[in-house]
C-alpha cells in the first residue's frame, strides 16, 4: 500500500471556483482509477488560490491482472463473422482459444504498476476538468485545441509514495518541487512525499486546508472586533471568498470616517462586502460600527499599518461614492422616478415596468376594498364563513378592478378607504427605486432603497414600509410581511408577475424557471397561510386577465410600430394583423360566466406548489390533492385546514377502517361502472337491519358533515364522517350488494353510491394513497 | 513613473508606442491591442493611453473616480509563461514594496460587449484598490486569439496615489517644485476639466447631435470596409462607441435599445477585425 499526491499549481484560480474544484478534481481521481481497477483508502483533497491537491492514501502498488474473455462466432460461422471478429479483438485466429464449438478471444492483462495508471490518469484529468469557464495560453494556444484550463497551469507535483509519477499536461512537467507563498517564499519547495506537504508549504508560509484558513479568517476577526469593543457581523460567504483568496491569512481591522455612517447601513455593508470583501461590525448598541475587517494575504513587516490605511482609502472612495448616489437620489422625488419606467421594459411582450405598477396598484386596491386584505388581519378561521370557496361572488362590485384610481371609492369604514389609498399609493412608488442610482450600482438593494427614499419624501410609514418589504419573501428563511399595506402590494405584485408570465405561456418547465415564478407562487402561499389571508384565488385571477391582455396588445402594438418603422413595404399590413389579434384576445378575456380557464390553470399550479412547501410540515401531498379534487377551493388557508383535518382523520383507527370501506364501495361501483352518482333506488323489499342502519347513518352524517363544512369546522365534518364506519363495516359483513334480485342490487349499489358521494362532500378519497 | 514603465517593458523587449489620438474607453481600444492581438505573430508593446469614461465623471468630488483618466496599457502575444513575475517585478520598479503592501490577483473576468472581445484574468488588487488590470485574451471581434495575449493595464492615477501616499487623486503632486518653479498637484491640472466636462457630459451634450454622429461613424465605417480599409473602419468604430457612451450617459437611451446600439457598435468592430484579417490573409 502506498499514498499519492498530486498538485495541480496554476495561477489564481477564482475563490468562488475552488470548493467545486475540490469535488471534482477527486471524483474524476477516483473514476481514472476505477478504470484500472483500483481505489484509494481515503482520499483528501485542498485548494488554495494557486493550487488544487489531492492525496490519496492506501493505494495498491499494482493493478490486479485481469483476463478477459470475449465470445466470438461459431467453429464454421461464414468466415466473414470470423474476419469481423479478428479485426475487432486485434488477434489472429491460431490465438483464438476453442471450447465448446465456439471461438473465444482471451486477453491477458498483467497488473499494471500504479504510477503508471497514474501517469496516465493526470492528463486525462486535466483535460476532462469541468471549469465553468477555461481559457488558452502561451505559444501553445497558436492552436485552439490546445490545453485548457482555469488560469495558466505553472507546475505538477505528482508523487507515489516517494518517487515521482513522470507525466506532462500543457508542457508542464511534473515533479517534485512547487513553491511557496508569492511573496514570503517565492523559492522552489520540494515535497517528499502525501506525509509532508501540508507541512513543508505550512513553513513556506501556505496553508493548503480551506477549512483551516477560514478558521483563522473567523476567529481572528471576531478577535479584532472584540478587541475594539464591536462584535463582527459574520458571513460566512465572506469568510469562503477571502479563504479562497489567500494562502497565509491575516485579518486587520480598520476605521472609517464615521460621517458615512449617515448613509443606510444595508448600503455600507454592501458596498464592503460585495466591492471589497471586507466585514463589517456591530457597536454595542447593535448600530453599524465604523470598522471594517480586511483579510491580507501576508504578514506585513510594519504589521499591516500600511495594509490597513491602503484599505481604508479605498473603502472611503467606494463609500464616497455610495453617497453620491444617495444624495443624488434623495433629490429627484419617487414619483419622478416612476415616470422612467415607462422606458424600462418588463418583458418584450409584457410592456414596460410602468404597465405592471399601474396594474398592481389597482390590483393591491382591488384586494383591500374587497376585504381579502385587510386591517383585521388576521380573520379568524371558523365562523365568520366569509364567501363560500369558489362560489364566492364579487359582492356590490360591477366592474371587478376599478378602471381609474377610483374617483368614488366603495362607502367603507374609514380606514378602509385609507388603508386601499396607501396599498395603492406604495403599489405606484414600489418600483421606482429601480431607476435610482444606488439600486443601479447594487441590484440587491431594490425595495430597500426605494423604502428609504419613501421614508425621506414623507410618506406614510406603513407605505415606506411596504415599498421596502413588498419583494419578501425571497428565500425560504425570509421573513414573510405582515403590515396589511405591504400584504397586499406583495401578493399583487406577485399574483400580477405570476399572471402575466401565464398569459404568454411562460410557464416553468423541469428545472427551468426563468422569472422566478415558482419562487412568486411560494412567496404568496407563505403569504397568504402565515398572515390567514382569505384570498379567493378563483376569483382574484379573473380580474387580472383583462388588465394583463390589454398589456399584451399594447406592447404588441407598439412592438409592431416600431418594426413598422423600419419596415418600408409591407409594414402597414404587420400593423393591421397586430390589431386585429388585439381584439380576439381581449374578447377571450372577457368571457366572465364561470371563472377563466387560465384561472384554474393558476390554481393547479398554486397546489402543486403547496405540496411542495407542505412536505416540510410533514401534510401528505395525496391528501391535499383529496381536497383540491373537489374543485373549486381556493382560499388555501381553509383548504389546509380541511388537510389538516383529514390527515388527522386519517390517522385514527375510525379514518382508517371508513377510508378501507369506502374504497370497498368505490371499487364495487367502478366494476358496474358508476362513477358518477346514482339515482336513489328503493326496492320494493324490507332492507336487512345492517342496510337500513347504514341507511339512517347516512341521513344523520350527510346534512352533519354539510353544516361543518359550511361552518369552516373540518374536524367536526370528520367526526360526521367517523360515525359511518361502523354501520358501512356491518352493511359489508352481512348485506350481499350483488343480490339476484336486481332490485335489491340496484338498492343497494345506489346506497353505496350514496355513501361514496358522502365521503366526497368532505375530501376525494379516492386520491389518498397508502 | 511613466519613464520608469517604459524602461521596465522596454527592457523586456516591448515597442513603446504613444497614444492613440482618438477619444476611447480604454487602452485595449488602441489598435496595437485590438488590431495586433489577431492574427499569429508576435507582438509586445507598451504605450500610454489617455481613457474617457463619461459615466465614471463625479464633477471632481469623488476622490479617485474621473471621466478623464491614463492608462499604461502593455500587450504581450503569446503571453509569456512567467507573465505574472514579470507584471509584479513592474510594480517593484516603480516602487511598490511587498513586504507591507498586499497584491492580490481577484477574478475578474474581462469582457467588452462592444468589440466582440472576451479573456479570462484578474483585477489586481493593491491593499484592496484595483490598480491594474490582468487579462488573457481568448477572443477579439468574434475572432479566436491565436494565440493568446496577455493584456496589462496599470489605472496611472491609482498608483501614483499609492506611490505619493495621497487620498485624493487632485492632489497627486504633478511636478517636483524646486526653488524656481512652482509646485502643481493633479487637481491643478485636471480639476476644472473633470467638473466641465461631468457637466457636459450630463447635462448639456446636444444628443440630437450625438445620435447624428453615432449614424454618420457607422456609415463611414461601412464606406471603408467597402473600400478594403480596416483600420479607417475600426476608427469609426471607436468613435461610434464613444458617442454610445456619451449618449448612455446623458441617460437617452432606454434599456432595451442599450443592447441595439452595442450590437451595432460590435457590428462595426467585427466588420473590421474580419477585413483585418482578411487583408493579412489570416484564417479564422
Amino acid at each position: 500500500m502506498t499514498d499519492f499526491l498530486l498538485e495541480l499549481r496554476s495561477e489564481e484560480i477564482p475563490a468562488r471556483m475552488q470548493e467545486k474544484a475540490r469535488e471534482d478534481l477527486a471524483r474524476l481521481f477516483a473514476a481514472e482509477l476505477d478504470k484500472a481497477g483500483i481505489k484509494a483508502a481515503e482520499t483528501v483533497t485542498y485548494a488554495t488560490p494557486r493550487r488544487l491537491a489531492l492525496i490519496a492514501r492506501g493505494l495498491p502498488e499494482q493493478t490486479e491482472a485481469v483476463r478477459e474473455e470475449t465470445k466470438g462466432p461459431r467453429v464454421g460461422a461464414p468466415p466473414q463473422a470470423l474476419d469481423g471478429f479478428l479485426r475487432k479483438t486485434g488477434l489472429s485466429q491460431d490465438q483464438l482459444v476453442e471450447r465448446d464449438g465456439v471461438y473465444f478471444a482471451v486477453v491477458e492483462k498483467p497488473g499494471r504498476a500504479t504510477a503508471d495508471v497514474i501517469a496516465d490518469a493526470i492528463p486525462a484529468i486535466v483535460r476532462a476538468f469541468p471549469w465553468p469557464k477555461s481559457m488558452r495560453w502561451g505559444e501553445a494556444s497558436l492552436s485552439t485545441e490546445s490545453p485548457r484550463w482555469v488560469r495558466p497551469l505553472q507546475g505538477i507535483v505528482a508523487l507515489l509514495g516517494g518517487s515521482v509519477v513522470d507525466c506532462e499536461v500543457a508542457g508542464v512537467r511534473s515533479g517534485a518541487a512547487t513553491v511557496g507563498h508569492r511573496f514570503h517564499h517565492p523559492d522552489p519547495v520540494t515535497i517528499g512525499g502525501a506525509d509532508d506537504y501540508a507541512v513543508k508549504l505550512r513553513a513556506a508560509h501556505v496553508i493548503v486546508d480551506g477549512a483551516e484558513r477560514r478558521a483563522i479568517i473567523g476567529e481572528g476577526a471576531r478577535n479584532l472586533a472584540a478587541d475594539a469593543g464591536l462584535a463582527l457581523i459574520e458571513d460566512e460567504g465572506l469568510l469562503f471568498e477571502n479563504a479562497g483568496l489567500t494562502e497565509w491569512p491575516v485579518p486587520l481591522l480598520g476605521r472609517f470616517d464615521p460621517d458615512f455612517l449617515d448613509v443606510p447601513p444595508e448600503v455600507i455593508q454592501l458596498t464592503a462586502r460585495v466591492n471589497q470583501k471586507y466585514f463589517v461590525c456591530r457597536d454595542a448598541g447593535g448600530k453599524l460600527a465604523n470598522a471594517f475587517v480586511c483579510v491580507a494575504n501576508i504578514s506585513a513587516k510594519d504589521g499591516g499599518a500600511k495594509i490597513v490605511e491602503g484599505n481604508r482609502k479605498v473603502l472611503a472612495a467606494r463609500l464616497s461614492d455610495a453617497r453620491f448616489f444617495y444624495e443624488t437620489d434623495l433629490k429627484v422625488p419617487l414619483e419622478q422616478q416612476a415616470e422612467k419606467l415607462k422606458n424600462i421594459v418588463f418583458h418584450e411582450k409584457l410592456g414596460t415596468v410602468a404597465d405592471k405598477v399601474e396594474r398592481v396598484a389597482k390590483l393591491a386596491r382591488w384586494l383591500v376594498e374587497q376585504g381579502i386584505v385587510g386591517s383585521d388581519l388576521p380573520l379568524p378561521l371558523a365562523g365568520e364563513g366569509r364567501g363560500e370557496g369558489a362560489a364566492g361572488k364579487p359582492e356590490a362590485q360591477t366592474s371587478p378592478v376599478p378602471d381609474s384610481p377610483s374617483p368614488n371609492p366603495l362607502p367603507q369604514a374609514g380606514e378602509g378607504y385609507l388603508l386601499a389609498d396607501l396599498a395603492e399609493r406604495a403599489a405606484r412608488l414600489c418600483k421606482a427605486d429601480l431607476v435610482t442610482g444606488m439600486v443601479g450600482e447594487f441590484p440587491e438593494l431594490q425595495g430597500l432603497m426605494g423604502g428609504y427614499y419613501a421614508a425621506a419624501q414623507g410618506e406614510h410609514p406603513a407605505v415606506a414600509e411596504a415599498i421596502r418589504d413588498h419583494y419578501k419573501p425571497v428565500g425560504q428563511g425570509d421573513e414573510v410581511p405582515t403590515a396589511p399595506v405591504t400584504v397586499a402590494v406583495s401578493l399583487a405584485d406577485k399574483l400580477d408577475t405570476i399572471a402575466a408570465f401565464f398569459a404568454i405561456d411562460e410557464k416553468p418547465t423541469g428545472s427551468k424557471d426563468p422569472f422566478a415564478l415558482r419562487r412568486a407562487v411560494l412567496g404568496c402561499i407563505r403569504i397568504t397561510l402565515e398572515n390567514t389571508v382569505r384570498t379567493c384565488l378563483l376569483r382574484t385571477l379573473d380580474v387580472l386577465w383583462v388588465p394583463v391582455a390589454e398589456t399584451i396588445n399594447t406592447a404588441e402594438e407598439r412592438r409592431r410600430d416600431a418594426l413598422a418603422d423600419y419596415a418600408i413595404a409591407g409594414g402597414s399590413m404587420m400593423v393591421a394583423f397586430g390589431k386585429a389579434d388585439a381584439v380576439v384576445i381581449r374578447r377571450g378575456a372577457y368571457s366572465s360566466d364561470a371563472h377563466d380557464s387560465r384561472s384554474y390553470d393558476l390554481l393547479n399550479f398554486f397546489a402543486d406548489r403547496l405540496k411542495v412547501q407542505q412536505r416540510e410540515a410533514g401534510v401528505r401531498h395525496d391528501l391535499i390533492d383529496a381536497v383540491f379534487a373537489l374543485g373549486g377551493e381556493d382560499d388555501l388557508v381553509r383548504l389546509l385546514a380541511r388537510v389538516k383535518a383529514l390527515q388527522a382523520f386519517i390517522g385514527t383507527e375510525d379514518g382508517a377502517n371508513l377510508l378501507t370501506g369506502y374504497r370497498r364501495a368505490a371499487n364495487i361501483l367502478k366494476k358496474e361502472g358508476h362513477d358518477s352518482p346514482l339515482p336513489a333506488a328503493r326496492g320494493d323489499y324490507t332492507p336487512e337491519p345492517a342496510e337500513d342502519a347504514l341507511i339512517h347513518a347516512l341521513a344523520v352524517a350527510e346534512p352533519m358533515a354539510a353544516a361543518s363544512v359550511a361552518a369552516e369546522d373540518f374536524a367536526g365534518a370528520m367526526a360526521a364522517l367517523a360515525a359511518l364506519r361502523e354501520p358501512i363495516d356491518s352493511f359489508f359483513e352481512t348485506v350481499t350488494v350483488n343480490d339476484p334480485d336486481p332490485a335489491k342490487r340496484a338498492a343497494r349499489l345506489a346506497l353505496l353510491a350514496r355513501m361514496r358521494d358522502a365521503v366526497h362532500k368532505v375530501a376525494d378519497f379516492s386520491r389518498i394513497e397508502g | 513613473m511613466i519613464l520608469t514603465l517604459h524602461d521596465y517593458w522596454s527592457a523586456r523587449g516591448c515597442l513603446i508606442l504613444q497614444p492613440y489620438d482618438m477619444r476611447m474607453g480604454a487602452g485595449t481600444f488602441h489598435t496595437a491591442t485590438t488590431l495586433r492581438a489577431l492574427g499569429p505573430d508576435p507582438w509586445n508593446a507598451a504605450f500610454v493611453q489617455p481613457s474617457r469614461r463619461p459615466t465614471d465623471g463625479r464633477y471632481g468630488e469623488n476622490p479617485n473616480r474621473l471621466q478623464h483618466y491614463y492608462q499604461y496599457q502593455v500587450i504581450l502575444k503569446p503571453s509569456p509563461p512567467d507573465l505574472q513575475e514579470l507584471y509584479l517585478g513592474s510594480l517593484a520598479a516603480i516602487g511598490i514594496d511587498f513586504a507591507t503592501h498586499d497584491i492580490r490577483f481577484v477574478e475578474d473576468d474581462w469582457e467588452s460587449p462592444t468589440l466582440g472581445a472576451w479573456g479570462l484574468g484578474w483585477e489586481v488588487w493593491c491593499d484592496g484598490m484595483e490598480v491594474s488590470q490582468f487579462t488573457y485574451f481568448q477572443q477579439m471581434g468574434g475572432f479566436d486569439c491565436k494565440p493568446v495575449a496577455g493584456e496589462l493595464t496599470y489605472g496611472l492615477e491609482r498608483l501614483a496615489m499609492y506611490i505619493q501616499n495621497v487620498d485624493n487623486v487632485y492632489e497627486l503632486k504633478f511636478n517636483d517644485a524646486d526653488g524656481n518653479s512652482p509646485q502643481f498637484s493633479y487637481g491643478d491640472v485636471f480639476h476644472e476639466n473633470e467638473v466641465e466636462m461631468s457637466t457636459w457630459n450630463f447635462e448639456v451634450a446636444d444628443t440630437d447631435a450625438l445620435f447624428d454622429l453615432f449614424r454618420k461613424a457607422e456609415a463611414e465605417c461601412r464606406n471603408c470596409l467597402d473600400h478594403g480599409l480596416p483600420i479607417p473602419a475600426y476608427e469609426q468604430a471607436i468613435e461610434a462607441s464613444h458617442v454610445f457612451n456619451l449618449l448612455n450617459a446623458r441617460g437617452v437611451i432606454s434599456v432595451a435599445e442599450r443592447q441595439a446600439y452595442i450590437g451595432r457598435v460590435r457590428d462595426l468592430a467585427k466588420g473590421s477585425c474580419q477585413a483585418w484579417m482578411e487583408k493579412n490573409g489570416w484564417a479564422a
